[in-house]
Parts: structure tokens; sequence; C-alpha cells
């Protein structure tokens, strides 16, 4: 656990990563708004983003990365607050299966995230206060606009790949759907084409823990000086058990008491998997705002591609030239290999190029962020394939 | 299926999937079901160049197509074909799989519906050994091409040459070209007469058009 002194050092970083991060940063002015979905239209605003490898002079090897719901721009790079490696390093970087030797990697913290993008904790220009709840909710569309928006000021026409996981999995299909002929291959991971009833109650539980806490203040805790930390890890902590197995619970933890040997009948933490869900949310929340944490979710819940095509998933997917690689793995029960087969249901009634694979593993939803062998040879294969298609130099070998 | 290794060329390319590929038309829009680890699909991606997509059942086969490169999804021949549309593919295959299939019937019209044009290899039941097997032993035939116990065969639907062509004249469907084989996957090139394939033949490529 950390103390109270770098907790408050850690503390600082991340209040300052909000309005001046130390990735990349792009401001866009009144004059380029964002307009986003709820009807609402954002302006300025600003994107945080971090690119890896070298852009190639036919600008035909760039690959975005979406992240996931507590996700940040930094894949392959050292996050700034944590001073944890990127939290894709095994996927992407020299020699990995998104190689930065041979692709542009872009990656670009999401819309209301807290690592720089515009959020409900960035500062509201024309009011001098922070957004709080005032923030437009926006939606995943609106964050593939804003993704959108920043590829073009990167002057690139036709992105050679967008991949992701879970959330990063929802934009990865929001991009496909909205923009087929700006994608060339897609991969979406351990994701869905809707958020299901389940996932929206395990959200719910969250923001109600949130706001429930009394230093939440309506939304209003950075003008007031106060933090909703108790509320903001509770939801961690329900989260986090979405992200795992009972099968991996029961392995790493099972009933083992945290250090001592008996039971205390209190309600200190006697199980390792107490102690590990209360570190979970305790180092969360140094990390991440609550209220991005409510608009995130929020984005989440709202997402069901199908709604926006009329009812019918495969008109999302209509004449798409894209290549896909769909990915889901045996243990997730947050987004179960049935949602990634509607996909490729959807995929195939459009006669689409799709790859299909599950991959078995005991590690649950977070698979996607693990070292999950079959996972990194599959990409590896993909983007290979898909690279000859598009007539840019692969690395060769292979795992 | 699994076939025996004998079937292989020098170059490591199975008979029958060079007599398919030969069926194959340069740049076509492939659907190739039953895709196993993809030797099919890659040999059409490499020397036919075409567009190719692949189902196959098992997963671990499936792991293995994308690994390599190729856009393969896990599916059943049987379910999965009705989410294709109609007119979907220049060309559909269904390599050795057919007899494997509950419905035959309808795994027919299917792949007819989907495809322009429909390759279809089978095994021949009524080929000479077979025949011989039943007769003099009074057993289910068990050769190195078809090398499975009645009790474990996954291959449920047998037919002969004849049963073949019955069926595709029942669902309008044209033969267009015919190739027999042996076993070994060996292309038999001299003319005969039907009934004498449907004895010689150890197994037959069958290239169907609507």
């Amino acid at each position: 656990m950390l103390g109270d002194t770098a907790s408050q050092s850690i503390l600082e970083v991340s209040l300052r990563e909000v309005e001046t991060p130390s990735s990349k940063l792009t401001r866009f002015g009144s004059d380029r708004p964002l307009k986003l979905d709820s009807g609402a239209t954002l302006g300025p605003w600003q994107i945080a983003y971090e690119t890896y490898g070298t852009l190639n002079a036919g600008k035909t090897n760039a690959v975005l990365i979406c992240h996931a719901l507590t996700g940040d721009q930094y894949v392959a790079s050292t996050n700034p607050i944590t001073g944890k490696p990127g939290w894709w390093n095994k996927m992407v970087g020299p020699g990995c299966p998104i190689d930065t030797n041979h692709y542009f990697v872009i990656c670009a913290n999401v819309l209301c995230g807290c690592l720089g993008t515009t959020g409900p904790a960035n500062v509201n220009s024309t009011t001098g206060q922070p957004y709080g709840l005032t923030m437009p909710v926006v939606t995943i569309r609106d964050m593939v606009r804003a993704q959108a928006q920043l590829i073009d000021y990167l002057g690139i026409e036709t992105l050679f790949m967008v991949a992701g996981g879970s959330m990063g999995g929802m934009q990865v299909l929001q991009w496909a759907a909205s923009y087929p002929e700006r994608v060339f291959a897609a991969v979406p991971i351990a994701a869905g084409a809707r958020h299901s009833s389940q996932n929206i109650a395990f959200h719910e539980v969250g923001r109600q823990a949130i706001m429930a806490d009394p230093d939440w203040n309506g939304g209003n805790y950075i003008a007031k000086g106060t933090r909703p930390t108790k509320g903001l890890a509770v939801a961690r902590m329900a989260a986090h058990i979405t992200y795992m197995s009972d099968e991996s619970l029961h392995q790493k933890f099972g009933r083992n008491l945290q250090d001592r040997d008996n039971l205390t009948f209190g309600f200190d933490a006697d199980f390792q998997i107490e102690s590990y869900l209360r570190h979970q949310g305790m180092t969360f929340v140094d990390r991440f705002d609550a209220n991005s944490y409510l608009y995130v979710t929020r984005a989440m819940d709202y997402f069901d591609l199908a709604a926006e095509f009329g009812g019918t998933l495969a008109n999302a997917f209509k004449q798409t030239a894209t290549r896909f690689c769909v990915m889901s793995f045996t243990s997730d029960w947050l987004f179960p290999t049935s949602e990634s087969k509607a996909v490729v249901k959807a995929l195939n009634a459009a006669a689409a190029n799709v790859s299909f694979v599950e991959v078995e593993t005991d590690r649950g939803h977070d698979a996607f962020l693990l070292d999950v062998p079959e996972m990194f040879s599959t990409i590896r294969g993909f983007v290979t394939g898909a690279a000859h298609a598009r007539g840019i130099p692969a690395p060769g070998g292979a795992d | 299926m699994n076939l025996s290794p004998k079937q292989y060329d020098a170059s490591g390319v199975r008979g029958d999937h060079r007599v398919v590929a030969s069926l194959v038309p340069e740049g076509a829009r492939v659907l190739d079901i039953g895709s196993e680890d993809g030797a099919l699909l890659q040999l059409l991606s490499q020397n036919r160049n075409v567009d190719g997509r692949g189902v196959e059942l098992s997963q671990q086969g499936v792991n293995s197509c994308v690994a390599r490169g190729l856009s393969v999804i896990q599916g059943d021949a049987d379910t999965d074909l009705t989410d294709y549309p109609d007119d979907a593919f220049d060309v559909v295959i269904l390599s050795q799989t057919l007899q494997a299939t509950r419905d035959p019937k309808g795994v027919m019209q299917q792949l007819l519906r989907i495809g322009n044009q429909v390759i279809v290899s089978i095994p021949n039941f009524a080929f000479w050994r077979n025949r011989v097997q039943l007769l003099f032993k009074g057993r289910m035939p068990v050769t190195k091409y078809l090398p499975y116990e009645w009790y474990d065969t996954p291959n449920i639907h047998f037919c002969s040459l004849k049963d073949f062509v019955t069926l595709c004249d029942e669902l309008d469907a044209k033969v267009e070209k015919a190739v027999a084989l042996s076993g070994q996957g060996a292309h038999i090139k001299f003319a005969a007469p039907w009934w004498f394939w449907n004895i010689a033949a150890e197994q037959a490529v069958f290239l169907l058009r609507r």
C-alpha cells in the first residue's frame, strides 16, 4: 500500500495530467468543435495521444489502438502517474505482434478519460471551472469521432488497422461501421456490439457507489476540495470481479487467509481475495477521476451498434471491405464468446472478410491484457496476412 | 477428415487439393468449408490469388489457420451456412466433408445458394475395393483412404458417385466437370462412362453450377 506522501504526489501528478499530459496533445478550438450524439457541441477541446514507430511515406502503416474503460494512451510506454510499463507492451512494441519497427501506432486517451483528453475533470474555458457534471454525456461513437478528428489532423486517410479489447473493441466495431473506407483491418477483442443488461447492472452498482460517497459532492468535488475515494474504490472492486473468472480467483486466492492463521470474527480483510480487491480499489483512486468513471461507463452502457442501423447488426457492415479478426476468451463472462459470435454472424451476413478465434484460458475478461501466447500468435498471423494484402512489408519471423 | 499421408505429393500438396485448385478461377472470391489446417486456402491464395475465407469446425484448426494469416472462422456446415447472403462467393468449396454432415442435401442447397460455382469432393463408397470387402468379407469397408471402423467413423452419410450425381439432378445443379481420383489423390486421366468411374474411382471432385 502507498504511504500518504506517495499517494499525495501521485494525486498531484494525476491532476496535472488532466490538463497538460506528458504525452502528445492536440487542441481543437471552438472553430473545430466535436458534435456529440446527445446533440451537445464540445469546443474548444483537446485530445492526448501517444505514437510509436514511424509513419511511412505512403501513410499506409498507421495502426490505431483503442483502450478500455480505465486504460490510457500509454499502450507501450511508461504511465506517468503509476510509473508502470505500457498496458499492452507485449502486444505493441519492437518485435511484438503489432511491431512498432514496421507500423506507426497511435493510441489516444478516450473522450472523458482523465489523462489529457477533454473530460469532466478538465476546465471549461467559458466558466473557468472544471466541467464536472456539466460535461455532456458522451457515447462510444463520440469517442470514435474524436479519434477520427485526430487521424484527420495527423493527415492519415486510411488506418491500416484499428485494434482494441473490451471497450476498445467496441470502438473498433464503431470505427468499422462509421468509417468503413478508413479501416483496412479491424481487431475487436473480448468485446461485443452492445453492452448487455448484466454489464449495465454492474456499471450501475459502480456509479451508485461513487454517487453515494458524501465526498462526491454532486460531482462538484474538485471545486469543493474533496475526493470520493471510498465510492470510487468500491466501484473498482465490483468491476474488478467481473474481469476475472471463478476459476482464476479460486486458483489465485482460494479461501486463503491474509497474513493470519485464523479467522478474526470481525470485518477486517481476513481473506486474501478481500485484501487483493481493497488494494485494487485503493490504487485505482489515485490514477482515475470519479466523474470520468461515471461518463465512460455510461458511454459503454449506451453502446448498441445494431440500434444505429435499424436494429440489424449486419447493416452496420454492409459492403464492408475491412478485414476483421474477432477474438474472445473461453472464461470471459463479461463479454462471453456468444457476444463475439453475434458479431461474426452479422459479418457473415454481410459476406465480410472475417476471422474468429476463441482462445482457451481461465483468466477471464482480463486475458486480453495478459500474457496469453495464443492471442499473440493469432494477432501476429492476422497482422502479417493483412499487411500482405495491404502491400506493406510485414516483419518476418514468428512467435 | 483424417487422410493418410500417402495422399500428399512431393511438394506437400494433397492430390485432391491440387485438382480443386485447378478448377478455381484466378482471383475468385472463395469460401472453403472444412478448412482443417488451412492447406487448401493457402494453396489457393498463393497459386490462384483468391480472396479466400474459411469455415472450420475445430477451434484448434481455426486458430492455426488465423495464425497463418488466413481468414477463417469456427463454424458448422450443417448450421452456419444460412448466415451468408445469396451469391456471396464466386466459388464455394466443400472438401471431403459432405459425408460427415447431418443433412447433406440441406448443405448442398446452401452451397448452391451462396456460391456461383460449387466444388465438392467426396469419397466414393461404391469403389471396387469397398464392394469387395462388403461382398466377400461381409464387413464394413476399411481402407487406407477411409481408415475408420464403423463405430468411430465421422462419415455418417456415405454415397456413391452415382448417388451424388442423382442428388445434383434433384437439386437442379449442373455438373460442369467431374474429376475421378485414386485414393492417393492422383487424377485418373482417361475417358470412361459413369458406371466405370462409380467402380474405379476411390474419390471424385465435382464442379457444379446452379
